[in-house]
């Protein structure tokens, strides 16, 4: 409510500032006049004359041609004096210019800012997180303990558990695939243990699921053939692998036997319906369902995997030598569905080649097998 | 709240700077002042506005609010403060703001202190200055919102580029944006006196410090920005010719043409439609320049992230305002007045000359530059434009620009006396003649013409200086009334002589450290030297330091010349865990105005490690150069700061509202 007071107030302001002239009698503006100024330029002529900047001559020619500038721009102020506006118009222009000012700074900014603004969503600057009650230490200092316990005692399988998921909230996923591996370890190899592990490989490799990552999911599905996150990734190994009608397959599979209440059956519908081309079905669960964890966890996938583009796509511009990279780059964008971005990176990939044929030669032949030519 | 305040303050300006374009041109074709006066409240409060938006997008930054996705995508709590605040212009979304923000400053200033402008200029001018702003300030809410919010906030940013995490961040960008967008208004006055049809006695007047000052920050700009690339990038190089460099170079080149073409209208009121265009193509190639770098044309450091639609709608902005610009231009400027005549040997006749050259090397640039890209969106292919091209066009060009130069501030007004010009250069000859000769006794090996370009910039600092004797008559008068003469020049003559001065010095570095700079490249063991230009320099060993939010590997080397021990060098690798990014910091000893330059390369298993060793002779002459050009366009613009006031007319005839530099 109080976002609201304040935005009215500024409009208020906003609307007050620029109204007030209107509201004022029209007087004589304060304004400079050629006159002025063509004398002050006479003025600069002797000056220039005395400091032999001119010669006499030439001094003389351009105080005539500054004299008839004068006498041209005097006629003019004298005829524009004598042709004020009349006062009716001038009525009439105030209102109507009050009225434009007043519709265009009420109705515009909040319109734009119902469509782009997030009123809902609270400032958390650093200070407020960190002010939180004793006990409630910052995450940084939490992480900073659990890392300092595991460096002391590598053999704590609870610890990786515990800092595993953290790590791939911070985008850290080289130590989130470490800390995964070692829970896997010590802790005894579990379904859903292989499916977090691919997971991290997943996230590491930005996107891509590689060979490794295929098996620690295939492990997990051979534990437990129902484990959700295992069979969702193998059909996104399918789709990458230009294997589509396999990956729909799979997941048509895994929205059959699914319970009517998983988090997961967005992510895999949008998923499907992106391999198939067409809309999700529908039929399910309710509306308010659907929307609930159909934006949550696909918004929060789209975030992190752009997130993780973008990161190598800086990587590459700042240090173009890496042909892997590229190569990951351009598909991790077609997989994206932005062929526009991944014609743009390989472009870029054989501009920071150029001198490896060889590496060239790859980075067409993925652009072929991707169909982005043309 | 605070992100949201700003984001509608944003908004709030948009609807303002929408009025501002509309209402006071209006109001300036039917004469009609309450129109026309809205212009003056409406820029302040869009300056007021824009500047909520700016300081609430700080605060985010500074307090790392990671709600904010421009915030979390750009900067991490572990930072120290300067880069926290930094960081909000050192990605697209945020320098966008900054540019909007030094938009409205300006707009704010021309409404604050135009009162001595005719009432229609004025109203015309903020007018064409809302615009610009309104282009911008949808072009960022559209595409580039820097206040998009994540509903739970991460914990942790992603951090800044590591190349940006750097005090260069703090200057560069604010300084070029201040001198592109200072050319903003020279553009906008410009087409205001094309909607008129009409040029006013007082506009170049009021234009020039415009000019002045947009050049000076450009010029240091410039300068910042390549000092920055020859010490972080790691190769020593300080111009690179790359398409961003020289996107700002183009409109240094046309803005410094605008500064002396301005100085004829002002004084002479000749040039006016030739100075309009200058006025024009300055800040189209401003807008240029913000389109290569912003719209992800060009991947570099600057593109920060790439998104094509925002490259459309740059580019929409560019054609609507060159465009239309351009196109005005060629329908109203027939109607503007001529001014006064001069023969082609005088001052103005120097300053033609001037404008000629610069022009044609802008242009120079500009093919240089577009051409490339161009062949490349027609038919694919990559070709490179590289030194090479612009040394073999821009060099030619600028060499009699060079050479002329101390001529033109010699000269009369209307009618001068070239071979009185050329008698007072003599001595100056003779220095430049002696530099000649020492530089091919002293020098071993380079380029045979350097020498010649030494030469060329003896002769341009010597001359600079031969004005200031000639002005003051210090040997041919006593000390005392030198210095009373010193005195009564007025400022700006002092600021001609300061930037030619700095051109030369520039000059004299660019030349000496392209000639005779050498480079040492190997790969040193613990205790090994290497010896470059008459130092010896020892590998030590490497240790580790951490940062707060990188870690650093050093190398420590001694630096001995001639046995004694001079100090220490400690370039290091520096890597950032959370961008996954390595950056090479280059360490740097100064010797007078030369420097030793040290970067490393990855330490490898068995302690060696590959270094690059330079010695870059003069090398600081360049930048020194390029800090009395900005000290002289602060001499120049002082010089008439106190006359640029609102004239009483009672005391206008006593004291002149406004004067022109010599």
């Amino acid at each position: 409510m109080a976002l609201w007071i304040v935005f009215a107030l500024m409009t208020a302001a906003a609307i007050g500032a620029v109204v007030w002239p209107l509201a004022r009698k029209p007087r004589g503006v304060a304004a400079g006049n050629e006159v002025v100024v063509y004398k002050d330029q006479l003025q600069e002529i002797e000056r220039d004359r005395a400091a032999g900047l001119i010669g006499a001559a030439e001094g003389e020619a351009a105080r005539l041609e500054v004299s008839r500038r004068l006498l041209a721009a005097a006629d003019m102020q004298s005829a524009q004096a004598s042709a004020p506006a009349s006062p009716p118009q001038v009525r009439w222009h105030r209102r109507a210019a009050a009225l434009g000012v007043l519709i265009v700074l009420s109705v515009l900014p909040i319109g734009l800012y119902l469509a782009l603004g997030s009123p809902n969503i609270p400032g958390q600057p650093a200070y407020a997180r960190a002010n939180l009650p004793p006990g409630h230490e910052s995450i940084a200092a939490l992480i900073g303990q659990v890392e300092e316990r595991l460096a002391r005692n590598p053999n704590d399988g609870a610890g990786w558990e515990v800092i595993a998921p953290v790590y791939m909230q911070l985008g850290r996923f080289d130590d989130a695939v470490m800390a995964r591996r070692k829970a896997l370890a010590l802790n005894g190899e579990t379904a859903a243990r292989d499916a977090d592990l691919g997971e991290a490989l997943v996230a590491a490799a930005n996107g891509v699921v590689t060979d490794e990552a295929k098996r620690s999911f295939q492990n997990a599905v051979g534990r437990d053939p129902q484990n959700a996150k295992a069979r969702f990734f193998l059909g996104l190994a399918d789709e990458q692998d230009g294997n589509r009608d396999a990956a729909a397959a799979k997941w048509r599979a895994m929205l059959k036997d699914a319970p009517a209440d998983a988090p997961w059956l967005g992510l895999v519908r949008t998923s499907l319906a992106r391999v198939t081309g067409q809309p999700p079905a529908d039929a399910g669960p309710t509306a308010d369902q659907m929307a609930a964890v159909q934006n949550m966890p696909e918004a929060q996938r789209i975030a992190m995997i752009r997130g993780m583009v973008e990161k190598l796509a800086d990587r590459l511009h700042a240090d173009g030598n890496d042909v892997e990279g590229w190569l990951r780059l351009v598909r991790a964008y077609a997989v994206l569905g932005d062929s526009d971005k991944a014609k743009a990176a390989a472009a870029a990939a054989k501009r920071a080649l150029a001198s490896h044929p060889d590496e060239i030669k790859r980075i067409d032949d993925l652009v072929k097998g991707l169909g982005l030519e043309g | 709240m605070i992100p949201e305040l700003g984001h509608y303050a944003l908004m709030l300006a948009l609807g303002i700077a929408l009025i501002q374009s509309s209402m006071p041109i209006i109001g300036a074709r039917t004469r009609d002042p309450l129109l026309m006066s809205i212009a003056t409240p409406a820029a302040l409060a869009h300056f007021a506005f824009v500047a909520i938006a700016f300081a609430a997008l700080a605060e985010c930054y500074v307090f790392s609010d990671f709600s904010v996705l421009n915030v979390f995508e750009n900067s991490n709590s572990q930072m120290p403060l300067i880069y926290r605040l930094t960081s909000v212009w050192g990605n697209h979304e945020g320098s966008m703001m900054l540019w909007v923000s030094i938009l409205a400053l300006f707009g704010a200033l021309v409404a604050l202190f135009g009162n001595n402008l005719p009432a229609t200029l004025k109203a015309n001018a903020l007018g064409v200055q809302a615009w610009i702003a309104a282009a911008f300030e949808l072009f960022i809410l559209t595409t580039s919102n820097p206040f998009l919010r994540i509903p739970n906030a991460p914990f942790e940013g992603r951090d800044l580029n590591p190349i940006l995490q750097d005090p260069g961040l703090a200057f560069h960008p604010p300084m070029l944006y201040l001198g592109y967008v200072g050319f903003s208004i020279t553009f906008s006055f410009a087409i205001a006196a094309l909607l008129e049809g009409r040029i006013d006695a007082a506009w170049a007047r009021w234009v020039r410090p415009w000019v002045l000052g947009a050049w000076m920050c450009l010029t240091l700009g410039i300068a910042g920005g390549s000092y920055w690339a020859y010490y972080e990038l790691g190769w020593g190089g300080f111009w690179f010719w790359d398409p961003v460099e020289n996107a700002s170079l183009m409109p240094w080149l046309a803005g410094t043409a605008l500064l002396h073409s301005a100085l004829v209208m002002e004084k002479r009121e000749a040039l006016k439609v030739w100075t309009i265009l200058l006025a024009i193509l300055a800040f189209s190639l401003s807008l240029i320049g913000t389109f290569l770098v912003r719209s992800g044309v060009l991947t570099s450091v600057h593109a920060f992230a790439v998104d094509p639609r925002r490259g459309v709608f740059i580019l929409a902005i560019l054609v609507i305002f060159i465009g239309g610009a351009l196109s005005l231009y060629a329908w109203r400027a027939p109607l503007l007045k001529q001014g006064g005549l001069f023969a082609p040997i005088s001052r103005e006749g120097a300053l033609v000359f001037n404008n000629l050259f610069l022009v044609c090397a802008c242009a120079t640039v500009v093919v240089g530059t577009l051409y490339p890209l161009a062949l490349q969106a027609l038919n694919g292919d990559k070709i490179s434009v590289g030194p090479p091209f612009f040394n073999a066009t821009f060099g030619p060009l600028f060499i009699p620009l060079m050479i002329a130069m101390p001529f033109g501030p010699l000269m009369g007004w209307k009618r001068g006396d070239l071979l009185g010009a050329a008698q007072r250069l003599l001595v100056a000859a003779l220095l430049a003649a002696v530099a000649v000769a020492t530089s091919f006794a002293i020098s071993h090996g380079g380029p045979v013409l350097a020498p010649f370009g030494i030469g060329v910039a003896v002769f341009v600092m010597a001359g600079a200086v031969t004005d200031i004797v000639e002005r003051t008559m210090v040997l041919r008068l006593p000390l005392h009334a030198t210095l009373r003469r010193a005195r009564g020049l007025p400022r700006s003559a002092w600021g001609t002589a300061f930037a030619h001065f700095g051109i030369g010095a520039t000059l004299f570095g660019i030349v000496a450290v392209t000639a005779w700079g050498s480079e040492r490249i190997a790969e040193v063991k613990p205790r090994q030297s290497l010896e470059i230009a008459g130092y010896q320099v020892t590998f030590d060993g490497v240790f580790n330091r951490a940062g707060p939010n990188y870690h650093d590997v050093v190398g420590h080397f001694t630096v001995r010349r001639s046995g004694q021990i001079i100090g220490v060098m400690e370039p290091s690798r520096r890597t950032f865990p959370d961008r996954e990014m390595a950056t090479t910091e280059a360490a740097l000893m100064s010797r007078g105005v030369s420097q030793l330059y040290l970067s490393l390369g990855d330490a490898t298993k068995d302690g060696s490690v590959p270094v690059r060793l330079f010695f870059k002779p003069d090398v600081l002459m360049i930048w020194l150069g390029a800090l009395l050009m900005f000290c002289g366009g602060a001499l120049s613009l002082s010089d008439r700061r106190l006359r640029v006031g609102a004239p009483r007319p009672a005391r206008a005839k006593v004291k002149p509202a406004l004067q022109p530099a010599e």
